[in-house]
């Protein structure tokens, strides 16, 4: 395989799609399996697009080169008392803004107003025949044309190279408040889990935590109320308030990974709380490890090797073995939508 | 697909195989029997179908699809009509699918916070049947008393709530649709995380350009515990636009923002007798919603930011009722303004929300250079203008006048950085516009995107992209199911 191609304008990034029959877009590869294909594609590297190029804090938009690290634009918001709800992962392993649009990752603040999908607004990329269009819009309400850019969460590259990308953000809670929650095994979590997220408490982040005896429940808004909701919280479920230093160290840790086997697989799955207790079974029964986030319904699950299935459909971010474990059934119209956007196949398919 | 698709239209062999699916009494054929169904909530426009189906079953509706596609019969799907840029107006020579008989709730799961609802339940429908689990469906349409989900999934409605809540497709957690080939495809499911494209995200405002949806899975939210919503008066418009501004940059999160102007007031107040300060040139309604913990502490944040804003008045809603006459007030607007005029078209531009105040003073200017009046009332928190083009349609002329106006308008949003729709969708009223919020590529890849959901082009044709047709502008008035004050505008 040849070095990337590496272009540093918008126009050169269309110009290396062009360039080759067969591209997939990289970005700081934190998620290596997703672009781990067949030697005759070659690589695009977004590195060299990198930078916020329009940021209106009282907009509550950003719009940023697809290269750019999420790092740079998690500290750009935070200057300005704002964030991307969702919480993405791997900041500090300088993960993209564009890679994790493809990969459609959400972290544990999806929880409370809604994952990417609920955040993107408008992506400008390349399509398979080279052009660099813009869909969707950079204002927060927009409802004209296809809504391209939410399709493009979760599609892996594989139907447009993203170039630039608009995303919705919030105003950072003045506040946060960790709760632990100990239970005694996946049941027990699934009930708090449900319990928890239909109750008038306004949750932040509900997440099983990879040691899986216990629940961290997390609070977000004004200091005042926090420790109000929290009393009420331990009534039902017994657990205790986390230092605040203890609760960073905790939320970092997750969205960093730093739980995971560093060579086996790691897989993110969706699912439903009620899945979850068959889940943890059988990622025990490998004796894997498992981060069950957005009150239950997505996980990230890490494995000491390969494995044929989790009994759930999931996709390989890194680590050996297929990109798909029980890939989830295609809908009849992928293929023609693939046609659509990418009619010379320039693009690998969905499948690896 | 066992239809084989034939060489052309005829007409009198798809109303024979039509009755061959329907019974005649849910085929509709006749002119009297057509009328009702000639327009939506844009009443400018009118067109006959050839005829109405009225289907009770998911498995009609697919069996409709597949005989307009074996008969290259286009197809317009309706819930209640309510759209306002004419997204379910016929088509001449087509058919127009009613779905409002869909209308069973399917399931209600109280422990995952969904519903999966059939397309023609209608909107309200949906929290008062999970609102004894202390859950609701968030978006809010205006129309929400008699909108149905299928239309807000079709046109990805938006309402009050949307700068904190998002969109009718941000609560779409799965759907089961009739494309418009006749195949049926079923996109994501009970959990709120995804695998693979998002495939919900792309159908949900297709405009009825992909097909039917025949179930939806509907995410719930836990309702707000209690409310803290305030109306405030303002000298004028400007200053309204200012409160808005320091709210935001105050890092609260109101679940709603909006503004009326002058004339939107005096149309609600003599529609539903609500009372403003009097001598405001705009009123704001914001208000917070959470916890009691959460609000009591916002709350004194929210009203000291308004008291600095220099209202004529600020007016915080003391109890439900309150709450629940302020946005009666708010949503009965836009028919209320039927109350000032014969005729008025209800726009749907978006601007940065920092430009709203440049942005109602160039509408001030070219309403009053154009002699034309126009109502604004408007979510202040995303940008959401919904100007109201006064004008009388037995006027000559002045229904094209009106359009030159709302033309110049809908400009104004794209060179300002904006949208021709926030929340109405392109449908038949705007597609003319659509050429100046995207390129030539840009809609290219729209119209591939299209053909692979619909390749005969057989689904609401002539909405969203020009086709080349020209439905009839016709005679002025009120919707008539709004002329019976059974369904408002937003």
């Amino acid at each position: 395989m040849n070095a990337p191609l590496t272009p540093t304008t918008l126009a050169e990034l269309a110009a290396a799609v062009r360039s080759a029959p067969r591209v997939l877009a990289i970005g700081a590869r934190t998620k290596p399996r997703l672009s781990a294909v067949a030697p005759d594609v070659t690589l695009i590297s977004t590195l060299g697009l990198s930078g916020i190029t329009e940021y209106q804090p009282d907009e509550f938009t950003f719009t940023a080169l697809a290269g750019t690290p999420l790092r740079e634009i998690a500290a750009t918001l935070a200057a300005r008392g704002q964030y991307l709800p969702f919480d993405p992962y791997l900041l500090d392993a300088g993960a993209t803004l564009g890679g994790t649009l493809a990969v459609g990752l959400s972290g544990p603040g999806r929880f409370r107003f809604g994952g990417l999908r609920d955040f993107i607004l408008g992506v400008r990329f390349v399509d398979g025949t080279g052009r660099l269009v813009r869909l969707g819009g950079k204002v927060v309400k927009n409802a004209a044309g296809f809504d391209v850019p939410k399709f493009f969460v979760g599609s892996l590259g594989r139907f447009g190279v993203f170039g630039e990308l608009t995303f919705k953000v919030f105003p950072r809670p003045a506040a946060t408040l960790t709760l632990r929650l100990p239970v005694a095994d996946a049941n027990a979590a699934t009930q708090i889990l449900t319990a928890a997220a239909g109750a008038r408490w306004e949750i932040d982040a509900l997440d099983l935590l990879p040691s899986t005896d216990a629940i961290a429940l997390r609070l977000a808004g004004p200091a005042a109320a926090l420790p109000l909701l929290a009393a009420e919280i331990l009534t039902r479920f017994p657990g205790e308030i986390l230092a605040a230093a203890t609760a960073d160290a905790l939320w970092a840790d997750l969205r960093e990974l730093r739980w995971t086997f560093a060579d086996g697989p790691l897989l993110k799955l969706a699912l439903t709380p009620a899945q979850l207790p068959a889940l943890a079974a059988t990622v025990r029964t490998h004796a894997g490890r498992l981060h069950v986030t957005a009150g239950g319904n997505a996980a990230l699950v890490s494995l000491p090797a390969p494995i044929a299935s989790l009994g759930l459909p999931a996709l390989t971010l890194r680590g050996p073995g297929p990109l798909w474990l029980d890939a989830p059934a295609s809908p009849v119209i992928a293929a023609a939508v693939k046609t659509a956007l990418d009619p010379q196949n320039r693009f690998p398919s969905l499948a690896a | 697909m066992s239809s084989t698709v034939t060489s052309a239209a005829d007409p009198t062999r798809f109303l024979r195989r039509l009755g061959e699916i329907l019974p005649p009494a849910r085929v509709l054929a006749g002119p009297a029997q057509l009328a009702a169904y000639e327009s939506d909530g844009l009443t400018a426009f009118r067109t006959a179908p050839l005829a109405v189906a009225v289907p009770e079953t998911q498995a009609e509706v697919i069996a409709l699809v597949r005989l307009c596609h074996a008969e290259k019969i286009p197809f317009v799907a309706r819930g209640s009509g309510t759209s306002l840029s004419g997204g379910s107006t016929p088509v001449a020579g087509g058919l127009v699918i009613t779905l409002n008989r869909l209308n069973r709730i399917l399931r209600v799961d109280a422990a995952q916070r969904l519903a999966v609802v059939e397309p023609g339940v209608i909107n309200t429908a949906v929290t008062l049947a999970v609102a004894s689990y202390g859950l609701h469906y968030a978006p809010d349409p205006s129309s929400q008393s008699i909108c149905t989900i299928g239309g807000n999934v079709a046109f990805n409605s938006g309402g009050a709530h949307c700068l904190k809540y998002g969109m009718t497709s941000n609560h779409v957690l799965g759907l089961k649709a009739v494309l418009a080939t006749g195949e049926v495809v079923e996109f994501g499911g009970a959990s709120r995380e995804q695998l693979g494209p998002d495939w919900c995200g792309l159908f949900v405002g297709n405009e009825g350009l992909f097909g039917i949806a025949l179930e939806i899975t509907l995410q719930l939210l836990p309702r707000a515990e209690v409310f803290h919503t305030v109306l405030a008066g303002y000298r004028t418009l400007e200053q309204a636009g200012d409160a808005v501004s320091a709210i935001i940059a105050s890092g609260l999160l109101p679940g709603a923002i909006e503004i009326m102007d002058a004339l939107a007031l005096e149309a609600a107040s003599a529609a539903v007798h609500a009372e403003y300060p009097p001598g405001c040139e705009a009123v704001l309604i914001v208000e917070l919603e959470g916890p009691r913990e959460v609000v009591a502490a916002q709350r004194p944040q929210l009203d000291a930011l308004i008291a600095a804003s220099g209202p004529v008045e600020a007016r915080p809603a003391r109890d439900a009722t309150e709450r629940a006459a302020i946005w009666k007030g708010r949503k009965s607007a836009f028919s209320a303004v039927g109350r000032l005029s014969p005729d008025f078209i209800v726009q749907d531009g978006v601007v940065p929300r920092r430009r709203l105040g440049e942005a109602l003073r160039r509408i001030a200017e070219m309403s009053r250079a154009a002699g034309i009046r126009c109502a604004n009332v408007f979510h202040a928190g995303d940008g959401n203008l919904h100007p109201l083009i006064l004008y009388n349609g037995t006027e000559p002329g002045a229904l094209e006048r009106a359009e030159i106006l709302a033309g110049k308008i809908l400009h104004m949003c794209v060179e300002m950085g904006g949208s021709i729709t926030g929340e109405h969708g392109v449908g038949l009223e705007k597609r003319d516009y659509l050429a100046t919020m995207f390129n030539a590529d840009e809609l290219d890849c729209l119209h591939r995107l299209r053909a692979a959901f619909d390749p005969l082009g057989l689904a609401n044709p002539g909405k969203m992209f020009p086709d080349g047709t020209a439905p009839a502008l016709a005679q002025h008035g009120l919707h008539p199911l709004e002329k019976a004050g059974l369904i408002s505008r937003e």
